[in-house]
């Protein structure tokens, strides 16, 4: 059924949105989550099935500027490394993503 | 209560300088917000800038910038630099912005001092201000009541007598329903007008930010200053996207019965109808119109925002700012710094926004919003061709007390009159519009006026009218 929600679909959601649930999240989620999703889909009984629409958001326009650095050089750097959780020298440093041999 | 008119003419006159109106809008925080909470930081240094202000009123005298020593607060989820931007977050707890936004350097160019930076729900996600990491905000009327939310901090900032204004932002009705439920004015732009450069995302098809404040030609003098074209936001739009209304002296202002009929407090539609007979007797014509798709556009928005909200809390995952959780590979710090950063409201939406989102929901839930949406502005620009405001109550009831409201959806509920506002993109403004009696307290409920698209002045003209020249 569209929209009914288990355990499992709420972990596999955490996984894609990247956090880690308690047990106890995974107990209450399932029926929070099951309600607001019965709730909006009520929506699909408002328009046809066949039309389509595209998402529309205010009015759009390009705009444009010359190519040129509007900075000076380190200018912003030392408050955003300031900010940075673990770095070193001017470099952020990130878990290593990619194992070799070991 | 106070205004920027009456701060300014005592400031010109030097009865009254920016250094007193800073001293006293700190004395006030002192006394009353370890109680109300209205603000997460407090910005003592102020007093600098207040100085440096009253001495340029002394050498200018009349000619200075039209803010210039009014003191304002700002939600927590707009940037100033070197200021501490946390969105009510603990994943932001330690966070300082490195710029100001847009609307920030207007204000700031424009001589406002901004005495410190207000609470909020978590990102601006809920509407009471309890979804706060740091703890709810009381409503100044009655301190057993929730302010609103998610600008509930803004609000009660103002209506503590702080601050003359307050910025706030509204996704889907986060300035008006606490402007309602505090008892001042709110405004919500029409969609485009202001810059959201520096403000933290939640809905980037819905957000705007505007002003909280005790008259509407406060909030119109605000609102003038934070407004205009940005090209660091692309969304913004000048005075000629849409074509300028004219200001009359009578207006045709539509009632959406059928919207009132279920749901809403009778105090509420009593304080309500009386609202529409004073419209009558100052001469105006009021009209009933149809806005069913209105009624049901609510679950479209619990569609979009959280689809929105999903995408626009990602960059929060614990590498580049904010709070970073050890963990033994990359996935690990990620998925820990959000679970302990991100409180349970916000958690909530970023998964249902994933699952509308979704391969093989997408067309069921954000393609069907999204149609509904456009339909909405079609209902919308047809009723605009027979009345120039579409009135409704702001919100369905008073403020409601604190912990009261613990079911998500019951919550949303209370967003039915100004969510399609944002859905649509057109502006709104609500004023306190009466009271209602609860437990012997007078409780302040609001009337909400909604215009066409670009119809942001002329509200302001019709609530300086109707609101600031009550008698």
């Amino acid at each position: 059924m569209l929209g009914f929600m288990k355990k499992e679909d709420i972990e596999h959601l955490a996984t894609l949105a990247r956090i880690r649930l308690t047990e106890k999240e995974k107990e209450i989620l399932p029926e929070e989550l099951t309600s607001i999703v019965s709730y909006v889909s009520t929506v699909s009984g408002i328009v046809a099935d066949d039309e389509k629409a595209t998402p529309e958001v205010g009015v759009r326009f390009n705009i444009f500027r010359k190519d040129e650095v509007t900075n000076a050089s380190d200018e912003f750097t030392e408050d955003i490394m300031a900010e940075m959780p673990s770095a070193e020298g001017r470099f952020l440093t990130v878990k290593k993503i990619l194992h070799t041999g070991d | 209560m106070k205004t920027i008119s009456d701060l300014r003419a005592k400031f010109i006159t030097g009865d009254y300088t920016p250094v007193d109106a800073v001293e006293e809008a700190l004395a006030v925080i002192k006394e009353k917000d370890g109680n109300i909470h209205a603000f997460l930081d407090v910005y003592e240094d102020a007093l600098g800038e207040a100085e440096k202000a009253t001495k340029e009123y002394k050498e200018k005298g009349k000619d200075i910038p039209p803010l210039l020593g009014v003191p304002i607060a700002l939600k927590n989820n707009i940037l100033v630099k070197g200021r501490k931007a946390t969105g009510a977050s603990k994943i932001l707890e330690n966070y300082k912005a490195v710029y100001d936004a847009t609307i920030v350097a207007k204000l700031k160019e424009a001589g406002a001092i901004i005495v410190g930076a207000t609470n909020m729900d978590e990102f601006a996600m809920g509407g009471s201000t309890e979804n706060s990491a740091f703890g709810p905000t009381k409503n100044p009327v009655d301190t057993e009541r929730v302010p609103g939310g998610s600008s509930g901090g803004s609000a009660a900032s103002v209506a503590m007598g702080a601050v003359p204004v307050a910025i706030g932002t509204d996704t889907g009705g986060s300035i008006r329903q606490p402007a309602s439920y505090c008892g001042i004015v709110g405004f919500k732009p029409t969609y485009g007008a202001v810059s959201r450069y520096g403000l933290m995302a939640m809905g980037s098809s819905l957000d705007q930010a505007g002003p909280l404040t005790n008259t509407v030609a406060d909030a119109e003098l605000v609102h003038d200053i934070m407004s205009g074209l940005d090209k660091m936001d692309g969304t913004t739009i000048d005075k000629d996207t849409y074509p300028e209304l004219p200001v009359k002296e009578k207006y045709t202002f539509g009632v959406p019965k059928h919207f009132l009929a279920d749901g809403i407090d009778p105090d509420v539609l009593q304080a309500f109808n009386d609202h529409i007979e004073l419209l009558k007797k100052a001469g105006h014509e009021i009209v009933d119109i149809e806005l069913p798709l209105f009624e049901q556009g609510l679950a479209s928005y619990y569609i979009v925002m959280p689809a929105e909200v999903s995408s626009n809390l990602a960059r929060y995952d614990g590498i580049r700012y904010g709070h970073s959780a050890e963990g033994d590979t990359l996935l690990d710090v990620y998925e820990k710094s959000r679970a302990e950063g991100f409180g349970a409201e916000v958690k909530r939406r970023i998964l249902l926004g994933t699952y509308v989102l979704s391969a093989g929901y997408y067309d069921a839930y954000y393609g069907k919003a999204e149609l509904v949406r456009k339909k909405m502005r079609e209902e919308l620009k047809e009723v605009f061709k027979k009345v120039d405001v579409i009135l409704t109550p702001t919100t369905p009831t008073p403020a409601f007390k604190l912990g009261e409201k613990s079911d998500p959806l019951a919550m949303y509920k209370q967003d039915i009159f100004t969510v399609p506002v944002n859905l649509t993109g057109v502006p709104a403004l609500s004023f306190p519009m009466g009271e209602v009696e609860r437990d012997k307290k007078s409780l302040p409920v609001g009337v909400q006026y909604i215009g066409p698209h670009g119809s942001d002045s002329k509200l302001f003209a019709i609530g300086k009218t109707i609101y600031d020249k009550r008698g």
